[in-house]
């Protein structure tokens, strides 16, 4: 019997753990925001903003919000030391450059062999591709952070995307409130489990075959 | 004589746009980039079927301090001046709360394309540098690749972009000198320093304007060579 999924700052707080210390990351809309409160003790990590910033660090108190100190997700942004502003074809230059050690990104599908679709749900026959297909494209490594299923338990994880592609074969890591799975071009390999989850639990939910790893264990925190 | 490229009113600074010009415009989405009196006197002016080049189609709220009015290309859109956007991120990011675009591209009204925030940026960059096309690793395997060449090197495939130029360029700077020599403030310079390239006539608004000389020339990311315009907010 599954237990309970996961929380979204859970998944964020897994998702940190994967980041290097002294990285250049950038984070994308909604879970993966949520990664920045979760680095662990001692490391440093660099956030990169699309819209033109490096080193940002937390969110601008209210009353103090500065339409010129936005990120990419137009929350507002504190003065921190060390920060860098640039244009916006410098910012895409560091993506596409493969400067950036890690993006996080949201999904509404990935695929089997780790393709991604995040941009578009077919139905509203218009969509916002922003960053997300350069980062895809260009970072070292792309981290998914998402809800296993959709919220009326359509399958997430899929043989192949339905909906429109935002990079092939560009995910390493699925982060989700049930498991932690590689993703390569040769399959699916499920790594970890949340607590009171059995690999075969998480199979059910799962539209793509899944490999469990012989070191299979539960997430850490 | 001296180059003074200081316009009186954002009336005069936009009065020759025709019908069927193409403008950029637009930091990134918020207000901070938004050139919003030049918005304000094109609506005025009432030049139509515009193409719109920019990374959004107006989000309202988006990165603007609440309470505060949002000027965007949503002023344009509704007053139906607008023919084509190309953008990177039209919509508003939740379906319920359509912006003015997507209601006018659902009524067949507005004409899209849409491409990643990235090769947008070197598109224009392109188009200002004098390079007609470049490839490009983004957008690979996807709808964006549809009709375009597909070319490797290295084993990876890329593809093939043009360049983007435009009739016009709106930006929101922060201060100019009277050579058009200009400085941005913060996340504000995203697009509108590459805009600045890549239009025939770039118009700036901004909060100060100065003499040559005032402007430490190490800060300046928009030299006044690309600027022809500037008023002031």
């Amino acid at each position: 019997m599954a237990m309970d999924r996961l929380p979204r700052e859970v998944i964020a707080m897994r998702v940190a753990r994967e980041l290097p210390d002294g990285s250049y990351v950038n984070l994308g809309i909604g879970i993966p925001t949520l990664v920045s409160q979760f680095i662990p003790e001692g490391r440093s990590v660099i956030y990169h903003s699309e819209n033109g910033i490096l080193n940002y660090g937390p969110m601008a108190p209210e009353g103090q919000e500065d339409i010129d100190l936005i990120n990419a997700g137009g929350q507002f942004l504190e003065p921190v030391p060390g920060m860098a502003f640039f244009d916006s074809s410098a910012a895409f230059g560091m993506i596409r450059g493969g400067h950036i050690d890690v993006s996080v990104l949201g999904a509404l599908q990935v695929s089997e062999r780790g393709d991604l679709a995040n941009w578009m749900v077919p139905q509203r026959g218009v969509g916002n591709i922003g960053g997300a297909m350069d980062l895809a494209a260009g970072a070292k490594r792309v981290i998914v952070a998402m809800e296993h299923t959709t919220p009326k338990g359509d399958h997430k994880i899929v043989p192949e995307c339905t909906f429109p592609l935002t990079a092939r074969e560009c995910v390493s890591l699925i982060c989700t409130d049930v498991a932690v799975i590689e993703a390569s071009p040769a399959g699916l390999v499920l790594v970890e489990v949340a607590p009171g989850w059995a690999p075969e639990e998480v199979q059910a939910i799962t539209g793509a075959p899944l490999r469990v790893s012989p070191g299979l264990r539960e997430i850490e925190l | 004589m001296p180059i003074d490229k200081v316009y009186a009113s954002f009336a005069d600074a936009v009065a020759d746009v025709p019908d069927g010009a193409v403008i950029m415009m637009d930091g990134f989405g918020g207000p901070g980039g938004m050139p919003q009196q030049l918005i304000l006197a094109l609506r005025d002016q009432g030049a139509k079927d515009l193409t719109i080049i920019s990374n959004t189609a107006g989000l309202p709220g988006f990165g603007a301090v609440s309470g505060q009015e949002v000027i965007n290309h949503s002023v344009l859109v509704e007053n139906g001046q607008v023919r084509k956007i190309i953008a990177s991120f039209p919509v508003s990011p939740s379906a319920s709360r359509p912006n003015a675009f997507e209601l006018a591209y659902r009524e067949g009204k507005v004409e899209l394309e849409v491409l990643p925030q990235g090769t947008l940026a070197e598109r224009i960059r392109a188009g200002g540098a004098g390079i007609p096309a470049f490839y490009t690793p983004t957008g690979v395997g996807t709808v964006v690749a549809e009709g375009k060449e597909v070319r490797t090197f290295d084993g990876r495939e890329y593809l093939l972009e043009t360049g983007l130029t435009a009739d016009f360029a709106f930006l929101r700077a922060y201060k100019s000198d009277t050579l058009g020599n200009t400085t941005y403030r913060g996340s504000s310079r995203n697009f509108n320093a590459v805009m600045a390239t890549a239009a025939r006539i770039t118009v700036v608004e901004v909060e100060e304007i100065l003499q040559p000389g005032d402007l430490d020339p190490e800060a300046i990311a928009t030299p006044g060579i690309f600027v022809h315009r500037i008023v002031r907010r």
